[in-house]
C-alpha cells in the first residue's frame, strides 16, 4: 500500500523536543563554571525544580486529558526548570525552588493552555513569584570561589540539608557564608554616595562585572552562540537585548561614570547574558516578526536597564521580560510585513 | 530597451525559501531516453487550466500520431488547450479514468491502441516562424496544443495574446523542486530548441527583453544555453542566473528576483509588463514550427531511492507511468511513496498505473523515511520559522490561527491569498503543523464565499433593477392616468363621466 499525504513530501526541521535537548545541553558549560564558583547548590536546584515541574506538568496535562507522553517528552518543562534553577542562589530551600517551578507550569503554562499558548514566559513568571515571596532567600547569594577573596562554603552534605531543611549546620552563619552580588553592592553603595570607582575596589569586582559572575556569563554565551549557530534561536532578540540594556549603560555612563556602572558592568552582571540568549528568546512568549524581536529585545533590554538603577530589586530581567511578554500581541500586530504583491500599507 | 532596463541583474537577495537536499544528480548521469512506442495510451482530456476539452472522435475510429482528438469550444471564453493524439491507432474507448489528484480524482481519457506505425497526421507541417506575423504565431501555437509545461497547465497561447505592453519574457529554467531534472536535462541537451523558442515567444509578444534564467547549480546548462545563443548569433536573448533555492523557480518569485519587482496580490505578471514561460514549454514551440509536431510528449524525471536507473525519460502523452519506471530499470526494493511532480508540491499517487499529461514533470518513488511516525503533529510554538521562509511574506502561524477560527476577515488582511502553497512552511515547522493543506483550504472557503458574495450581489442587481423598472412603469402609468383625468376635467362634465361609466356597465351587462 502506497502512502497517501498531502504536500509537502519532505520535512527538515528537527522537531521541539530536539530544539529543547539543545538549549539544554548547551547550558552545562555555564552549569559546570557555575558549580566550580558557587558549589553544588545548583545541581540540587536543578533537580528539585525539575522534578516538581514535570510533576505539575503530568498533574495539568491529566488534568486537561491531554496525551501525557508527548509532551512531557518535549522537555520544555526541563527548560523551564533549568532556567529557574540558574536564577536561584545555590543555596535555596527545596520548597521555594518548588513553588516557583509548579507556578511556572501550572499556572504560567497550563492555565494559558499548554506549551505554545502562554502569554508569559513561564520561568520568569514562577522565578517572579518566589523573588517577590521569599525575597531575603533570594538575595542569599555564596561568596564566589576565587582564590584570595575569603570565603567560606558549605560542603556537599551541609548544602544537601540546607536544601532539605532550610537551617544550617551548627557554627555557620549566613554571614560567614554569603556576600551582597555585584549588583546589589553597586545599589546599596551608590545609596550611601559612594562613587564607582570606590565600589570597584571591592575585591569582589573583576575586569567588568563580579568576579567568577563574569565566567559564568561567558559560558551562558558560549551556550548561547552555539543555539545560534545550531539555529536553534535567531539573532534578532540578543542583539536588541543587549543592545538596549548596553546602549542605556553607554548613555548614562557617558554622562557621569562616578554614578553610573559601566556597560561593560551591566553585561556581565545579573541575568543579562541568559535573558539576551536564554529568556528572552523563549519564542512562544516573544514577538515573531523580524522588526517584533528587534522592538521586544530592545525593550527588555532598556526595561532591564531602568529597572537595575531606579528599581527596588537589583536585577531587573525578569520584571522586564514580563512587561515586554505583554506587549508582544501589539507588537506583532503592528510590524508585520508587507505581503508579496500588497501595495504599501493603507492603515496600520 | 536594453535588458537592464527591464531586468535588474543585481537584484536584492531576499530572505526566503529553504535548501532541502537536491538529490538531482542521480537522475543526471544517464542523457534523456527515448520511452518505446506504447501500446496504449490513455490520454485525459482535461490537460489545461479553463474550460474543458470534449473529445473529437470516436471509439474505433482510426487516429494518426498529432491529429486533433479533443478541443474546447473557446467561443465559451476562458480558452483550454487542445489534445492531440500521441500514437497512431484506433480509439478504444472514451471513459473516465482515474488520474493524479486525490484519491477520487478522474478525467474522462481517451485511450488508443497503437498501431506501432506512428503515422504522422498531414497537417503536422513545419512553418517558418520568422515569416508569420505574432498573431499567426500564437494561433498556431494554440493549434497545436501547448501549454505550460512547468505543471500549471495555463494555456501557452493565451499568455502570449495578453493584451498589456510586455515588456519582459522570462524564460523559467529555475528547476527549483527537489529531484526534478526534467528541465535542466532538456537546457542541457537541446539548449538550441530552448532559445529557439524564446525566440519564437519573444516575436509573439512584439520582441520585449528576454531572459532565459537558470539556478547557480546548474553551471552545464548555463554553458550550453551560451554556446546555443552564439551559435545562433543573436543577442536578443540573454541568461541570468538565480541562487539555487526553493521556490526561486515560483513565477512570482522568479521575477521578483530577476525583475525586482512583485506581481500585484490578486493581479498576474502581465499586470507588471511581464510573461513567464517554462523553457521546455519553449522547447516544445520550437519543435512545433520545426517538424509540425504538436505537443505530444515531454520528458519526465523518474528518481527516487527506488528506482534502479534513475533518468529522465522522453515519452509520449497518455503512456502509463509504469512504463515509464520500467525504462528507469524498474524498482529496487518496496516503494512506500509514489509522487508525481515534486516532494514539495507532488501528488501522492495509489498506484503507477496513471497516464502521464502534460503536467507530468517527475516520478519520485521513495522508501518511508525511518523516522515518519514520529512525526505528530504538536502545538505550534510560535518559533516563526515559517514567516522566516515564506516566500509570499506571509504569517503562517498567524494564519493557523486565523484558519482554526475560520476568521476569513484576518485571512484575508494577512494575505492568505497570496499563498503559493510551496510548502515551505511545512517543511521548517518543528511542531509539523500541516499548514499548506489549511491554507489552500481557506482559499478555497475564501473564493467560495466571494463568489456567494458575487452572485448575491448580482442577485440583488438584478432585483433592484426590475424594481425600479416597474415603478418607472407604475409612474408612466400614473402620469398618463393624471393627464387623461386633466383633460377629462377640461372637457367634460362630472356627469358626463358618470353617463359614461354608467354606459360602460351597462355594456359590462
Amino acid at each position: 500500500m502506497l502512502a497517501a499525504g498531502s504536500a509537502p513530501h519532505l520535512l527538515s526541521q528537527d522537531p521541539v523536543p530536539v530544539m529543547m535537548r539543545r538549549v539544554i545541553y548547551s547550558l552545562m558549560p555555564a552549569l559546570c563554571a557555575f558549580v566550580w564558583f558557587f558549589g553544588v547548590g545548583i545541581i540540587l536546584n536543578i533537580t528539585v525544580a525539575a522534578v516538581f515541574a514535570i510533576l505539575a506538568e503530568y498533574v495539568c496535562l491529566k488534568l486537561r486529558r491531554r496525551p501525557v507522553r508527548m509532551f512531557i517528552d518535549d522537555y520544555s518543562a526541563v527548560v523551564t526548570a533549568l532556567l529557574i534553577a540558574f536564577c536561584l542562589p545555590p543555596l535555596t530551600p527545596w520548597w521555594i525552588t518548588a513553588i516557583g517551578a509548579v507556578f511556572a507550569i501550572a499556572f504560567a503554562k497550563h492555565l494559558y493552555g499548554g506549551i505554545g499558548y502562554n502569554i508569559f514566559n513561564p520561568a520568569m513568571a514562577g522565578y517572579l513569584l518566589i523573588l517577590i515571596s521569599f525575597p531575603e532567600d533570594l538575595a542569599r547569594w555564596p561568596s564566589p570561589r576565587i582564590g584570595d577573596l575569603d570565603y567560606e562554603s558549605l560542603s556537599l552534605l551541609g548544602t544537601l540539608r540546607y536544601t532539605l531543611t532550610g537551617s544550617l549546620p551548627e557554627g555557620v552563619v549566613f554571614d560567614a557564608l554569603t556576600r551582597a552580588t555585584p549588583l546589589d553592592t553597586v545599589k546599596v553603595e551608590l545609596g550611601m554616595m559612594r562613587t564607582m570607582g570606590e565600589i570597584r575596589a571591592n575585591p569582589l569586582f573583576g575586569d567588568f562585572g563580579g568576579r567568577g559572575w563574569e565566567w559564568i556569563a561567558n559560558f551562558i554565551a558560549l551556550g548561547g552562540f552555539w543555539l545560534l549557530y545550531r539555529g536553534v534561536i535567531r539573532w534578532h532578540i540578543p542583539v536588541a537585548m543587549l543592545g538596549g540594556l548596553l546602549g542605556m549603560a553607554f548613555i548614562f555612563y557617558v554622562i557621569d561614570s562616578a554614578t553610573h556602572p559601566s556597560p561593560g558592568f551591566h553585561l556581565f552582571s545579573g541575568a543579562s547574558v541568559l535573558c539576551a540568549f536564554y529568556i528572552a528568546t523563549d519564542p512562544v512568549s516573544a514577538a515573531t516578526t523580524n522588526l517584533g524581536r528587534l522592538i521586544y529585545g530592545a525593550g527588555i533590554g532598556v526595561l532591564t536597564y531602568l529597572l537595575r538603577t531606579w528599581g527596588s530589586y537589583p536585577d531587573g530581567v525578569a520584571f522586564a521580560v514580563l512587561l515586554m511578554n505583554m506587549a508582544v500581541p501589539i507588537i506583532d500586530r503592528y510590524t508585520r510585513p508587507r505581503v508579496y504583491g500588497r501595495a504599501k500599507r493603507l492603515d496600520a | 530597451m536594453s535588458v537592464r532596463s527591464v531586468f535588474n541583474l543585481q537584484p536584492a537577495r531576499p530572505a526566503w525559501g529553504i535548501r532541502p537536499p537536491a538529490h538531482k544528480t542521480q537522475s543526471m548521469r544517464d542523457p534523456i531516453a527515448s520511452a518505446p512506442l506504447p501500446a496504449q495510451v490513455s490520454i485525459p482530456v482535461e490537460q489545461s487550466l479553463g474550460i474543458r476539452a470534449e473529445p473529437l472522435v470516436e471509439p474505433s475510429q482510426r487516429v494518426r500520431t498529432g491529429e486533433l482528438i479533443a478541443a474546447a469550444d473557446s467561443a465559451a471564453g476562458w480558452p483550454g488547450a487542445r489534445i492531440h493524439a500521441s500514437v497512431s491507432g484506433h480509439v478504444r474507448c472514451i471513459e473516465e479514468r482515474p488520474v493524479a489528484g486525490d484519491d477520487t480524482a478522474t478525467s474522462l481519457c481517451i485511450v488508443i491502441d497503437s498501431d506501432g506505425l506512428d503515422e504522422r497526421h498531414p497537417d503536422c507541417r513545419p512553418a517558418d516562424p520568422w515569416s508569420l506575423s505574432p498573431a499567426q504565431i500564437i494561433e498556431r501555437i494554440r493549434a497545436g496544443g501547448i501549454v505550460g509545461l512547468g505543471g500549471a497547465l495555463f494555456d501557452t497561447a493565451a499568455k502570449l495574446e495578453c493584451k498589456a505592453n510586455v515588456a519582459g519574457l522570462i524564460l523559467n529554467g529555475a528547476e527549483c523542486e527537489p529531484y526534478i531534472t526534467c528541465d535542466e536535462m532538456l537546457m542541457r541537451e537541446r539548449a538550441d530548441a530552448v532559445v529557439e523558442g524564446a525566440l519564437i515567444m519573444a516575436r509573439a509578444l512584439g520582441d520585449p527583453d528576454t531572459v532565459i534564467a537558470v539556478e547557480s547549480d546548474m553551471p552545464e546548462a548555463r554553458v550550453a544555453l551560451h554556446d546555443a545563443i552564439d551559435a545562433r548569433g543573436t543577442t536578443a536573448v540573454s541568461v541570468a542566473v538565480v541562487t539555487a533555492k526553493y521556490p526561486a523557480g515560483g513565477e512570482r518569485q522568479l521575477i521578483e528576483l530577476i525583475a525586482g519587482r512583485e506581481v500585484p496580490e490578486y493581479g498576474l505578471p502581465s499586470d507588471i509588463g511581464m510573461v513567464c514561460q517554462n523553457v521546455a514549454t519553449a522547447a516544445a514551440v520550437a519543435g512545433l514550427f520545426a517538424s509540425g509536431e504538436p505537443l505530444i510528449s515531454r520528458i519526465v524525471t523518474v528518481a527516487g531511492d527506488n528506482i534502479a536507473e534513475p533518468r529522465n525519460v522522453d515519452a509520449r502523452i497518455g503512456t502509463s507511468l509504469s512504463e515509464l519506471v520500467s525504462v528507469a530499470g524498474g524498482y529496487v526494493g518496496e516503494a512506500h511513496r509514489l509522487i508525481m511532480g515534486g516532494p514539495m508540491m507532488g501528488i501522492a499517487l495509489p498506484d503507477d498505473s496513471m497516464p502521464v499529461t502534460k503536467a507530468t514533470n517527475c516520478i519520485i518513488a521513495l522508501h518511508e523515511p525511518a523516522h515518519e511516525p514520529s512525526r505528530v503533529e504538536m502545538p505550534c510554538i510560535r518559533c516563526a520559522e515559517c514567516s522566516e521562509v515564506c516566500p509570499a511574506r506571509l504569517l503562517p502561524q498567524e494564519l493557523l490561527i486565523a484558519s482554526r477560527t475560520s476568521d476569513t476577515e484576518a485571512l484575508e488582511e494577512l494575505g492568505v491569498d497570496a499563498c503559493i502553497e510551496c510548502g515551505c512552511c511545512d517543511y521548517v515547522c518543528p511542531s509539523y503543523i500541516p499548514l499548506t493543506v489549511r491554507f489552500i483550504e481557506a482559499k478555497r472557503t475564501l473564493r467560495e464565499q466571494r463568489q456567494t458574495r458575487h452572485d448575491a450581489e448580482h442577485a440583488r442587481d438584478r432585483f433592484e433593477a426590475r424594481e425600479a423598472r416597474l415603478k418607472d412603469a407604475a409612474e408612466a402609468l400614473t402620469r398618463e392616468l393624471d393627464e387623461q383625468v386633466e383633460s377629462l376635467d377640461e372637457q367634460t362634465s362630472i356627469d358626463e363621466i358618470m353617463a359614461r361609466v354608467g354606459g360602460g356597465e351597462e355594456n359590462d351587462r
